[in-house]
């Protein structure tokens, strides 16, 4: 099986273009000014996500595997973060690196079991592990259950910087997140990331020059996993909670939707991607139910008439990869 | 049918920490913040029917007449603590709401008591249920009304075993909810001389529990205890009617029923089953009256004790603004808790200083179909608690307020 | 007498709860086998369309007085029409695509499904009464066993085997299959291979609805109750193999047994027993333990 993936569109891994020199920095000079005008913890709630749907969009644009189970590792970091900045009392900086390495720690024992499996049978593996992740974390005592890991303290930044206050949390996250976009820009346009992309073209022929094929699948899962683990681990310092609805199923679908509607295989689409399902879930979570009926519709047309997503069309008409 | 509300504007604001405290009405303006479920298992319990009965509260205070501006905003916390969290903080923030009030489930309602803490604003639960509101996670800003767990299962636990229901089986929702019901059960039950044949313990939101009936009926125990809540409780009571489990003899005893909950099974298989409620439309003629009003806007569907703590909690909060003419939430709570509450619905009542509040409470039999003759007329009152023993002990309850 | 310190009446009493569970894994992994393994379509939607045949019959009930036997027959017709309409004007133009956008399509429906009926009925969910004729039940000397269960049990088995036995050694149930081997070549046989397709989907679908009927008035009508068995019932198909029908109906009734097994001996892994089963089998036999690779 070649595990060709028609349809899904396969990004160009070539230098950065203008068109994607600009685009970085509207978006880096968007999130640097807006907490003047917007909510700024709204617009963390924002950045966390956006790294969360790059690091998945990581797997399925560039490697062509459809995890539907990374909630996994954005919760499982999430947990791990609140846990040891609350009861080991970790400054913020080793707590979201502990998070990041726990859910890099899953990640690497999820792609032993999954990465052999292509396609479909990938996609239900990992969302089975993803549903026992779920049922432990429902379980497990320092998990809180329920009620989840409440009251996190932020702490101070290399025991230094008090985080409490949104006006220094901000910087925090920003940092993380644009250095986390530049750490998958860079992955991608890397000799790692061409090797990545003849497996996704043409597997038997990528084997045959001599390529492990499945060691570099298994190291861009991990990678992919551990970067939605440092998402996770820093927004549950954002919101200084923890809790069952960011290992549950329907996180993994959200992220899913977001990389969709961004545009898959894109660089830039998780982010806009990310901004419009949380506006969207903001503005409508007054309705309640509405949310997931609009969210469904979303999927629905963006799979039938959208599938290039808002950068995707974008980058199409401009003819240049975004 | 549930009405949808109107909520909060989600403005674009400068997110600028409060100001201090001042002693006056902070922009002027009242705000209460009602969070509920409004759309899932919680929302007939507490829900649109929540909002409702605050703004009754505010029409029955008369705050027009006497000049203070009172409004109204409601959202939905979907059982998430971090979307309740999330909806309060940008309340507290950017939207200037001054207290927020009902909160059914205990995650949610744990994380507000913390946020509602850090910002110096009000807090009065009248839906969870966790005893750690004014235990060990208690605090100055926050009131908890209606019931808590320990109430639940003192209430229920000693007055069951008093009857003769000594042998007990416990079905727990595995969750912390659960979990401490069960524990605060097991000790009423065996400090009164009880025994407790066994346990099992099932996920939250089980559509099945025959395998778990099962293993209860074989324990021969006198009673079942469902330690669990909403869905789940509806579930296990339908199947055991289908199991025959009270025709063969054992009987069930809800740790946590709702008069929706009742009317969602339907007499005849809710008939028999024991509970504690601190309210019901019934009790006398000021409850009778209330709850008519109440069902009239509320589609014919009574109210529920977390409705009824709901409006209670407002006036008595609306009143101790107008006493200390500041809506500071802090100071607003300690002079809830200075001054005695009286309501048509609870009576006279006061708050501890762990931010209990003190009333009586009823246990209560399902009536069977036959007994019951008008709409909602589904208790019969077996006891009354009195006010002072049905709630923990203030010294047990490990609140560091409390010297 | 006691087998591993459970006495063996507690067991038997069990192991009968885990097989009539089993029924509504084997009939629900039945319609998902069918649709996968004759259409290659991930059908996400099942859950939806489970809780579809439920609130049919419960509206069918209160909104029209027809009872639940009529609903038995009619509430799986209306959503498989349903489920028609779904394939005709969503499903068909990604035949060509990658299989992965089947699937973000139908997770895509059983979202609006789903959250309309929350909006309309709330998450509490609507009694539905049980039929007169099967209420009641008797005592089997270990059990106490409710004569709907039994039913379940017996219409279950009876669906499952039927269907199989279409597909497998029915002439129709041949060029179905031949149709998803070689559909151009069926085609050029003079069948209509689109319509077959079609009434596939529907028919599958209609399996879902079927259970919701059956499931309805014992678990209580409400908009979740597909949302997380969807999942359960993916691992039983995996395990069984995506493409075997055979596979998915043993599968069905074997894993409510040792799920019900370990209800008894280890409550807590009860809802884990059936992944760890699944990561275990396609560890060791990838296609599934009855299925092919394709």
């Amino acid at each position: 099986m070649t595990g060709n993936a028609p349809g899904i569109p396969i990004a160009r891994a070539t230098g950065a273009t203008r068109h994607q020199q600009i685009a970085f920095l509207v978006m880096a000079g968007f999130f640097i000014l807006a907490p003047v005008v917007i909510y700024p913890v709204f617009l963390m709630k924002l950045m966390c996500f956006a790294l969360f749907a790059c690091a998945f969009n990581l797997l399925i644009g560039y490697v062509g595997l459809l995890s539907f189970g990374h909630a996994m590792f954005f919760g499982i970091a999430g947990y791990a973060t609140a846990h040891s900045a609350k009861v080991w009392g970790f400054t913020p900086e080793l707590a979201i690196l502990f998070g990041t390495a726990s859910a890099g720690v899953l990640g690497l024992l999820v792609g032993l079991l999954a990465i052999r499996r292509l396609g479909i049978y990938f996609a239900m593996i990992t969302l089975a592990l993803a549903q026992m992740v779920f049922f432990f974390c429902l379980q497990a005592p320092f998990t809180g259950g329920e009620d989840g890991i409440q009251a996190v303290p932020r702490g101070r930044l290399f025991g230094v910087f008090d985080l409490s206050e949104a006006k220094a949390m901000y910087p925090f996250v920003l940092a993380i997140f644009l250095g986390g976009f530049l750490l998958i820009y860079r992955i991608v346009h890397s000799p790692f990331g061409q090797v990545l992309k003849a497996i996704r073209e043409n597997e038997s022929r990528a084997v045959s020059l001599g390529y492990d094929v499945d060691r570099y699948k298994l190291l861009a899962f991990v990678l992919s996993a551990t970067l939605a683990g440092l998402a996770g681990g820093t927004k549950s310092l954002v919101f200084q909670l923890a809790s069952l609805t960011d290992v549950h199923w329907t996180m993994s679908g959200e992220v899913v939707l977001m990389s969709l509607v961004g545009g898959l295989g894109t660089i830039f689409g998780p982010v806009v991607g990310a901004a419009v399902i949380i506006t969207m879930q903001n503005y409508l979570a007054q309705l309640g139910a509405w949310v997931t009926v609009v969210q469904g519709i979303v999927f629905v047309v963006c799979v039938l008439a959208f599938r290039r997503g808002i950068i995707g069309e974008i980058g199409h008409a401009l003819k240049k990869p975004l | 049918m549930k009405r949808k509300l109107i909520s909060t504007l989600v403005g674009a604001a400068l997110a600028v920490g409060a100001g201090a405290a001042s002693a006056q009405i902070s922009d002027g303006m009242i705000k209460i913040g009602v969070m509920s479920d409004m759309s899932s298992l919680y929302a007939d319990i507490g829900g649109p029917g929540s909002t409702l009965a605050a703004k009754m509260a505010v029409e029955d205070f008369g705050a027009a007449k006497k000049g203070m501006k009172v409004e109204v905003v409601s959202a939905d916390h979907q059982n998430k603590a971090d979307v309740g969290s999330s909806v309060a903080r940008q309340w507290y923030d950017v939207d200037k709401v001054d207290a927020i009030f009902d909160v059914p489930n205990s995650a949610v309602a744990l994380a507000i008591n913390q946020l509602t803490r850090e910002k110096g604003k009000a807090f009065i639960d009248s839906g969870a249920a966790s005893s750690d509101l004014t235990g060990k996670a208690c605090s100055p800003n926050t009131v908890h009304w209606t019931y808590d767990t320990w109430m639940l299962a003192n209430g229920t636990g000693t007055a069951i075993v008093k009857t003769g229901g000594d042998s007990w089986f416990f079905l727990t929702s595995d969750y912390a909810f659960g979990h401490a019901l069960e524990r605060d059960t097991e000790a009423a039950v065996l400090k009164n001389g009880g025994k407790v044949l066994g346990k099992v313990r099932h996920p939250l939101n089980t559509q099945d529990f025959s395998s778990f009936l099962l293993q209860a009926q074989s324990s021969k125990a006198k009673v079942i205890g469902l330690a669990n809540a909403g869905g789940d409780t509806i579930n296990s009571v339908k199947q055991a009617a289908e199991f025959g489990i009270v025709k063969g003899g054992q009987s069930l005893a809800g740790m946590l029923v709702f008069l929706s909950d009742v009317h969602g099974l339907g007499l005849d298989k809710a008939q028999g089953l024991v509970f504690t409620e601190t309210f019901y439309w019934d009790l006398n003629d000021q409850t009778r009256a209330w709850a008519k009003r109440f069902a009239a806007a509320n589609n014919g569907k009574y109210p529920t004790m977390v409705h009824a703590g709901v409006y209670a909690g407002v006036l008595h909060y609306l009143k101790a603004i107008e006493a200390i003419k500041t809506d500071d939430g802090t100071k607003v709570i300690e002079q809830m808790k200075k001054t005695p509450t009286d309501d048509p619905l609870f009576g006279k009542g006061t708050i501890r200083a762990d931010g209990r509040k003190i009333h009586p409470a009823y246990l209560v039999e399902v009536k069977k179909p036959s007994e019951s003759k008008g709409p909602y007329d589904y208790y019969k009152i077996r006891a009354t608690i009195p006010a002072e023993q049905a709630f923990r002990p203030l010294a047990e309850g490990g609140c560091p307020l409390v010297k | 007498m006691e087998i591993f310190g459970i006495p063996t009446q507690a067991l038997f009493g069990q192991l009968l709860i885990g097989l009539i569970n089993g029924s509504f894994y084997a009939l629900l992994s039945l319609g998902l086998a069918v649709i996968f393994g004759l259409l290659n379509i991930i059908n996400f939607t099942h859950g939806a369309q489970y809780m579809l045949g439920a609130f049919v019959a419960y509206l069918l009930l209160n909104k029209l007085g027809i009872g639940y036997w009529w609903s038995l027959l009619l509430a799986p017709i209306i959503v498989g029409a349903t489920g028609v309409v779904i394939e005709r004007l969503m499903l068909s133009k990604l035949y060509k695509l990658d299989h992965l956008y089947g699937l973000l399509l139908t997770f895509g429906l059983a979202l609006i499904i789903q959250g309309v009926f929350r909006n309309e009925y709330g998450s509490a969910g609507q009694p539905y009464a049980m039929p007169e004729q099967l209420s009641g039940g008797r005592n089997l000397g270990f059990m106490f066993l409710p004569n709907y269960r039994a039913w379940v049990i017996v219409a279950s088995l009876v669906v499952c085997l039927s269907t199989w036995y279409v597909i497998e050694k029915t002439k129709l149930g041949s060029y179905l299959r031949a149709a998803t081997e070689n559909p151009q070549l069926v085609q050029a046989f003079g069948i209509n291979v689109p319509r077959m397709i079609t009434l596939t989907y529907g028919f599958g679908v209609g399996l879902a609805g079927l259970a919701g009927v059956m499931a309805a008035p014992i678990y209580q009508v409400s908009p979740q109750m597909g949302a997380d068995l969807i999942i359960v019932v993916f691992a039983v198909v995996v395990i069984g193999g995506m493409g075997s029908i055979m596979g998915a109906i043993i599968t069905g009734f074997g894993l409510g047994i040792i799920e019900g097994l370990t209800k008894v001996f280890y409550p807590e892994a009860s809802n884990t027993v059936i992944f760890i089963i699944m990561a275990i089998v396609l560890l060791i036999r990838p296609a599934g333990l009855f299925g092919t690779q394709k």
